[in-house]
């Protein structure tokens, strides 16, 4: 931690620095949030040719039990609506942590090792991810924060040529395989996942050897250091919910249109139904549907709509009726796009509404999402 | 009466041309913005304070405003701008003029720095 700002740092932050990264507090952490190449660039480099993004941020988290991988499995159930028990070793899969509730407490990543339950969750939410596990998981689970590891991202259509420079297994992993690999006497965990709508791999290494990889990396000409501005907007293209703008502990699974996470076993009528806080609510959101819905958003003009751009029915109309959760222009779709909630009746893709820039009143098209097609390997 | 280039703590620009002054952002303004994607300017004719904000320029990151350097009157704004916002980070000082004003006495501008002046102020 830095003395003067309070601000953790990664194992790259001298690196970042030394590459130019304009460094800005981000979750607790001091990131870089562009390189010299500038957001734009960095984006359209990432869906070109490969991108490598610095996410030792996130938090690692491992669960392990002498009672083995079912009985962790069947534990990590309680706490999320997921079928934790159907991640067979070397897969990985989405989900998320719900409150009694019914919201969300965060998303992450569950990877099965084999032999424990790897899970990657988010930055600003891992301390309490963490004493949430403790507090909640039956005594026989051990909760173990990893903080000697790194973990970077490689995304892009040449992620995949460029990291089997290194680590030829790679090329034989599909979408949501979760390794771990022996690499140069140690062990490096690799799961062929991001969160950029491309193919791309996360890659969790010792600390020490981090600068060294990226450094490696950086070398080959089809890769650039991508900074956290275009990790958003390449996440925002890919219609993918950056945590604690468009889910948070007050909008539930179906409302923030991610019941697709939500496997049938945990759903009413499946072998696990329930059994996860909030599943009274949730369970009834997936049978009746929600009030309102996460959907994506085209503003009709050239002006980017931010967070928190309020959404009307119709040019005139007095009362709000939802609001712009993330927003901004996509380099790669070359428009505005935007996701926020708008009650279930204005959900229909196609359906017109208005949002209010400026004093203005300016269409908005609900939208289909992804705004940009993914690419993953599956 | 200024004829030099004056700069302002906002990190705009102003010429004087025909007795009009022209606005514009720096080039370390344009750096610190990133890639500009949209640009709304205001209307022709429109009357302006001082600090009033008169133009909206976003990047890929974020909206930020451009203020009125001094009251007067907006008497011309540089259409071909809005239709190529990604000109601010090419020709900042150049091309990529907002919008020229009349204002009352062109002696206002003495308030505003020097190049030399705003380059030690932007370090």
């Amino acid at each position: 931690m830095s003395e003067m700002t309070g601000l953790k740092r990664t194992p790259l932050y001298d690196f970042h620095v030394e590459q130019g990264g304009k460094m800005v507090p981000f979750a607790g952490y001091d990131m870089p949030v562009q390189y010299p190449l500038g957001v734009m660039k960095e984006h359209l480099h990432t869906r070109a040719e490969a991108g490598l993004f610095d996410v030792s941020h996130m938090g690692q988290v491992m669960l392990t039990s002498p009672e083995g991988i079912e009985a962790l499995g069947l534990a990590l159930e309680t706490l999320a609506p997921v079928d934790v028990l159907a991640v067979k070793p070397g897969r990985q899969r989405y989900g998320v942590f719900t409150n009694d509730a019914g919201g969300i407490l965060d998303d992450l990543m569950i990877s099965n090792t084999g032999d424990a339950l790897f899970l990657v969750v988010n930055a600003a939410c891992k301390q309490q991810d963490i004493a949430h596990l403790i507090t909640h998981l039956p005594g026989h689970v051990t909760v173990t924060e990893i903080t000697n590891r790194a973990l970077l991202a490689l995304q892009g259509p040449k992620a995949e040529a460029v990291l089997a420079q290194i680590v030829p297994q790679v090329a034989e992993m599909r979408f949501m395989d979760s390794l771990r690999i022996a690499v140069g006497g140690s062990e490096w965990w690799i799961s062929r996942s991001g969160y950029t709508g491309e193919d791309g791999f996360e890659i969790s290494v010792p600390a020490g050897e981090a600068v060294d990889f990226a450094k490696t990396l950086v070398a080959m000409d089809a890769v650039e250091l991508i900074g956290l501005g275009a990790r958003d907007s390449l996440r925002l293209e890919a219609g993918l919910c950056l945590y604690g703008h468009d889910i948070d502990s007050t909008t539930s699974p179906v409302e923030g249109n991610i019941a697709w996470a939500m496997q049938k076993t945990r759903r009413s009528g499946g072998a696990r139904a329930g059994g996860f806080p909030g599943a009274d609510r949730i369970l009834s959101e997936l049978h009746n549907g929600a009030e309102r819905k996460r959907v994506g958003l085209l503003p009709q003009g050239r002006a980017p709509m931010r967070e928190g751009t309020p959404l009307f029915a119709t040019s005139e109309s007095a009362d709000q009726i939802g609001v712009i959760t993330s927003g901004g222009f996509g380099p790669s779709v070359e428009r505005p796009i935007a996701m926020g909630y708008l009650p279930a009746e204005f959900t229909k893709i196609g359906t017109e509404i208005y949002a209010e820039l400026r004093g203005k009143r300016l269409p908005v098209t609900v939208a289909d999402m992804p705004f940009r097609p993914s690419t993953y390997k599956r | 009466m200024a004829l030099e280039t004056k700069f302002t703590e906002e990190h705009e620009w102003l010429r004087i041309e025909d007795d009009l002054v022209v606005v514009g952002i720096t080039e370390h303004a344009a750096t610190q913005l990133g890639d500009v994607v949209f640009i709304e300017l205001p209307d022709e004719g429109t009357v302006v304070s001082k600090d009033d904000e008169v133009v909206v320029i976003e990047s890929v990151k974020a909206a930020s405003d451009i203020l009125a350097p001094l009251d007067g009157e907006i008497v011309e704004v540089n259409e071909a701008l809005a239709n190529d916002p990604g000109k601010v980070n090419e020709d900042p000082l150049g091309d990529a003029w907002f919008f020229k004003m009349k204002i009352e006495d062109l002696s206002e501008l003495d308030d505003y720095m020097s190049e030399a002046e705003y380059k030690t102020y932007i370090g």
